[in-house]
Formats: C-alpha cells, sequence, structure tokens
C-alpha cells in the first residue's frame, strides 16, 4: 500500500510587487508533510517576502499559497497560529519578560479569551525548557540573558505553540557554527519526534544541504530549479545564480553537496 | 485600594478647615446609603458641607483624572512600543490646548453649552488631531509606529505654536489661556466628573480585554501576528480607547503633564511589565497620585492654589529619578 504524501504547503502562481517593482513571479511549489524544505537564493532574489506570504503577514498579487488544504486566506489569525509558527531572524528583544513568561506566550493562540486552555499546558512548557536546558533560568528575565540563550528562548515559543508547520526565516544568522549546528539539530529532533514540516529559509548552503530534503533555488524572483541538493547545488547553476565560480565537492562523511568558495571571480549577475 | 481609600480621606479632611480624619470618614459612611447605619455620630453641619459638597467633587475628579492619564499613558507605551511615550506623544493635548485657547481668546460661547463649552470643544479638537495623525501615519495601509510617533511629534510642535500664537494675541487673558493649560481641577464640580467616567470605565474594560496582546507586543509586532494577534486592529482600539481618555481628562482638566509617563514606569518598575497587573494598578496609582497632588495644590500656599500641572512635575520628576537610581544600583526583579 502507498504511503499518502499529503502536501501540507502549496504555491501556486505566486506573484508580488512593492511600490512598481517585480518582486517574485509565477512562484509555485509543493511540500510534503513531515519534509524538511529550504528555500535559497541570492540577496534580493525575493526570499524573505515568499517566507511573508507563506506566513499570512502579507497578502500576494497574484497566486494562491493553500496550507492544509485550505487557502490562506481562510484561515483565522488566531487559528493559523494554531498550526503554523515562524522562528525569525532577530533575536527577542530585552523584555523585562521571564524566560517562562515568554515560553507561555507561546501557547496564546491555543488559549480562549481568558486565557484558559482545553488542557492544561504547565506539563508541556516543563517539558520543553527541560528539553532545551533552559529550566536553570526560568526565571530570569530576557534582559539578563545572552544572545545564545535568548535563541534558545525562542525557539521553545515556536516549540510551545505546536504548530504543524514550522517557518524558518534565516535563523542562523547571528549564530556561531556551534549554534548554528544546535538549533538544526534540535529542530530536525523535533520533526522526528512530531512529525514537523519545516519551510527553511537560508543563505548558508552548506547547511541548506546538511539538513533539507529538497531545495528551491530562487533567483530574481522566480524559481530557478526545485529539487534535492545533489541536483540543485550543481556548479554550473551556482555559478548563473550567485554569480561566482565555487566548487562543489562531496562531504567527506555524509555524502551530501558542499559549496567550497574561492576568492575572485566575481562577474555580477546583472541585477 | 486601601492606599486610595486612605488618601481620599485624608484629602477631604486637609484644607484651609481642617477637619479631623474620623469625623471624615463618619460623614462618608453616613452618606453611603447602605452603611449609613453604622454611623451615627455628630459632627458639625459645616463639616459636612465642605465635605461634600466642596472637597468630595474635586476628589471624585482627581481620581477618574488620574486614572485616565495613567491608563491611556500605559496603553500608548504598549502600543506604541515606547518607554518614552505618554498620553500626550500623539499630539492630543495640543489638539485640546488650541480649541480652548481659541475659545478664551475669543470669548465665543456657544449658546445652551455654557460652561460646559469649552471642555466640549477642546474634546472634539482633540479627537480630530488623533485623525489628523492617523492619516498621516499610514503607510501602504498599515499604521507605522514610527510614522505615528512622527507626525504626533510635528503635530504637537504646530500646535503648540499656534496656541504661542493666540496667547501673544491676546491682553486680558493671557493669565486664563495658561492657566487652563497648566492644568486645575478647582470649580469644576460632579457634571465634570460624570462627564469623564463613561470614558474611562469603557477605556479600562477595552484595555484589561487587550492585556494580553498588549503583552505580546512586547516581543515586537511581527512575533506578536505570527502568534494570532490581530495587530492592526489592536494598535487601531488602543490608540482611540486611549485618546478618548486622554481627551477627556484634558478637556475637563487642562494638560497635565507627568502623570501618564511617570505613573506606568513606576507600576513597571515595581510589578513588572504584564499589562494584565500593569493596567489596574496604573489606574488606581494615578487615581493616588493625582489626589495627592491636587491636594498638596491647594493647601501648601493655601489660598492660593498651585497649578495642577506644576505639582505633578514638581513631585514625579525628582520621585521618578531616585527609583531609576536605586533600580540601576539594586537588583533586577527576583526571579
Amino acid at each position: 500500500m502507498k504511503a499518502e504524501q499529503t502536501s501540507m504547503l502549496a504555491a501556486e502562481g505566486l506573484g508580488k510587487r512593492y511600490e512598481g517593482t517585480r518582486v517574485l513571479d509565477g512562484v509555485g511549489f509543493s511540500v510534503r508533510k513531515g519534509e524538511c524544505f529550504g528555500v535559497i537564493g541570492p540577496n534580493g532574489s525575493g526570499k524573505s517576502t515568499l517566507l511573508k506570504l507563506l506566513s499570512g503577514v502579507e497578502t500576494a498579487d497574484e497566486g494562491t499559497v493553500t496550507f492544509a488544504g485550505r487557502t490562506l486566506g481562510a484561515f483565522g489569525r488566531k487559528e493559523l497560529a494554531r498550526r503554523m509558527a515562524v522562528l525569525e531572524q532577530e533575536t527577542l528583544p530585552p523584555v523585562g519578560f521571564t524566560v517562562r513568561e515568554v515560553v507561555e506566550m507561546g501557547r496564546y493562540p491555543h488559549q480562549n479569551w481568558f486565557g484558559e486552555e482545553a488542557e492544561d499546558a504547565d506539563r508541556l512548557i516543563g517539558a520543553i525548557l527541560d528539553k532545551l536546558d533552559l529550566s536553570r533560568m526560568a526565571g530570569r528575565t530576557l534582559e539578563h540573558l545572552s544572545g545564545g540563550e535568548k535563541q534558545r528562548v525562542a525557539l521553545a515559543k515556536v516549540m510551545a505553540q505546536e504548530p504543524e508547520l514550522l517557518l524558518l526565516d534565516e535563523p542562523t544568522t547571528y549564530l556561531d557554527i556551534g549554534r548554528q549546528i544546535q538549533l538544526m539539530d534540535r529542530i530536525r529532533e523535533w520533526q522526528a519526534e512530531a512529525g514537523l514540516t519545516v519551510v527553511a529559509v537560508l543563505h548558508d548552503l552548506n547547511l541548506a544541504a546538511l539538513y533539507c530534503d529538497r531545495l528551491l533555488l530562487l533567483h530574481r524572483g522566480r524559481v530557478a530549479g526545485i529539487g534535492t541538493p545533489a541536483e540543485m547545488l550543481a556548479e554550473e547553476r551556482l555559478a548563473e545564480v550567485y554569480g561566482i565560480a565555487p566548487i562543489v565537492t562531496a562531504h567527506p562523511a555524509l555524502g551530501v553537496p558542499q559549496v567550497l568558495l574561492r576568492p575572485g571571480g566575481w562577474r555580477g549577475t546583472d541585477d | 485600594m486601601a492606599l486610595l481609600l486612605f488618601s481620599i480621606v485624608a484629602s477631604l479632611s486637609l484644607g484651609s478647615v481642617r477637619l479631623p480624619l474620623t469625623e471624615v470618614w463618619g460623614i462618608l459612611i453616613h452618606h453611603v446609603p447602605w452603611l449609613s447605619g453604622l454611623e451615627s455620630g455628630s459632627w458639625p453641619e459645616q463639616a459636612e458641607q465642605i465635605v461634600l459638597k466642596i472637597r468630595l467633587p474635586r476628589v471624585a475628579l482627581a481620581i477618574v483624572v488620574g486614572a485616565s492619564l495613567s491608563l491611556a499613558g500605559a496603553g500608548f507605551q504598549g502600543v506604541l512600543r515606547n518607554p518614552l511615550a505618554d498620553p500626550y506623544t500623539l499630539g492630543v493635548a495640543s489638539g485640546a490646548a488650541v480649541g480652548a485657547a481659541f475659545l478664551l481668546l475669543t470669548g465665543i460661547q456657544f449658546a445652551g453649552m455654557g460652561q460646559w463649552t469649552i471642555p466640549v470643544v477642546a474634546f472634539g479638537t482633540g479627537l480630530l488631531t488623533l485623525a489628523l495623525v492617523l492619516r498621516l501615519g499610514r503607510e501602504q495601509g498599515k499604521l507605522r509606529m514610527e510614522t505615528l510617533l512622527l507626525s504626533g511629534v510635528v503635530l504637537q510642535a504646530f500646535l503648540g505654536s499656534v496656541v504661542s500664537f493666540m496667547v501673544s494675541l491676546s491682553n486680558q487673558v493671557v493669565n486664563q489661556i495658561v492657566y487652563w493649560l497648566m492644568g486645575s481641577l478647582s470649580l469644576h464640580g460632579w457634571p465634570y466628573t460624570a462627564a469623564l467616567l463613561p470614558y474611562l470605565a469603557v477605556g479600562f474594560v477595552v484595555l484589561v480585554g487587550c492585556s494580553r496582546p498588549l503583552n505580546l507586543f512586547a516581543l515586537g509586532e511581527r512575533q506578536a501576528a505570527h502568534l494570532g494577534v490581530r495587530v492592526e486592529r489592536t494598535k487601531i482600539v488602543v490608540l482611540v480607547v486611549c485618546t478618548l481618555m486622554t481627551a477627556g481628562a484634558v478637556a475637563v482638566a487642562g494638560t497635565i503633564g507627568f502623570v501618564g509617563l511617570v505613573v506606568p514606569h513606576l507600576v513597571r518598575l515595581l510589578a513588572g511589565p504584564d499589562y494584565r497587573l500593569l493596567l489596574p494598578l496604573s489606574a488606581l496609582l494615578g487615581a493616588v497620585y493625582m489626589l495627592w497632588a491636587d491636594t498638596i495644590a491647594r493647601t501648601l500656599l493655601s489660598p492660593t492654589e498651585i497649578p495642577l500641572g506644576v505639582v505633578t512635575a514638581f513631585i514625579g520628576a525628582p520621585f521618578f529619578a531616585y527609583l531609576l537610581r536605586r533600580r540601576k544600583s539594586g537588583a533586577g526583579r527576583a526571579g
């Protein structure tokens, strides 16, 4: 019996304009449930805009986004937040709320007007804090935490949201290589445990190759290709899109393609 | 709350005629319909007159104005995500001042409104100012907070200069205009309190209903949106409601500064940033603060009355500075 691969998130013919400039044009793809789908592309290719359209904070000028079988517009804001969460690249501001209070904010979409929920969430929050090693500092306010600790709190908050789909907006931008691996490993663990679907906008191609099942390459607002990392991270394709001539080699331990840079050779991409 | 109650009684007892606290308490209880049996001591008729007819209305007004301004300040700070925001940031007070100054300058009084003319017009011009600021602050169909703040600052400056212009034109009424600007609760009876009360009540209920979204706002507008908050709607609701309270307070009492800015911060320093606590505590503390400020204003240099705005600034600024220093040297909030 063939397992049905349900589409969690799909886009068709997406287009978006900002003050006359076309930022996205005819973007279409489909993400399967449980998949880790990466979106890569150079600066200005429209990755952030695409994420804004997928999360519903902005509406597309053309095309549709379908989430769990319904168009995005058909979801109420809270209803959407119960099933879709976004992890931003900016760290949380240094507010005076404690770690526990911030993680509890992740439960907002599941709470009614009085702040109550169907099931008590204390245990869930306690488990999340334990898993991310935040229990010791549960009572400390955010303004006293380091950047790395705040990033774990941000992850805990989206975990508390218990979504089916997680959108990542270049979450590793401000993290060192150790914290990058830690974050991506934790997300992968979460995926394995809960069947979470992930759509990640990443600028680091090697990280994308290591963690994503499929990649969408965006170039000047258009889809330049969709496929496995092996298919997408090919030297000619990268040269055309990024304007440099990198070397693509196989990862010694894992076999996935890794991109090695070499100085010189910037041809420009006539943007 | 106990503090408020005590403050009320104390304030009622102080004045050019000092009345004993117990006497005041007795008079009050006697007049609460279902408690009157408890107290039937004797006190001079004159005392009762002073408490009920002269001082109590003023006390009530002080409470309502103080609570309104503090709530509005807390609301503005939450939605503008700016700790320097106060109820006057968006230029509402300047708008109301223009209305009041104009009336004082020209001596116009609308028939049938009599002494209500100034408050009503001031309220109207205050609201107009908000509408203008909202128009200016709208970008691509969304309210951008930075643009809103800038529009407010610009409008405040412009309207302030209009008021100054009117002041310069007038000879006889300069005093009146300036006095109005500095804020006063004198000679304002129950009707003023009754007029402001509905705005305060509605404002309080609406804001408390928005406390959790306001908490989420602290993380950033986009984060709040991702958690399911209807960001644009919340912004407008909070802004309108807070402006109504501010315009009402200013229309009734003049521009009294430092309450809307200092009280919410005070509460934050004492009780943390959670809006579910911040809002009710700000209202209470604002009421108490205003009450004491007004008491000082009318008793310190008796029989002269110091303008209320002056007193609030004189008390508020140094006290706030003291609290900031204590916070810096001490630890943060206990974990």
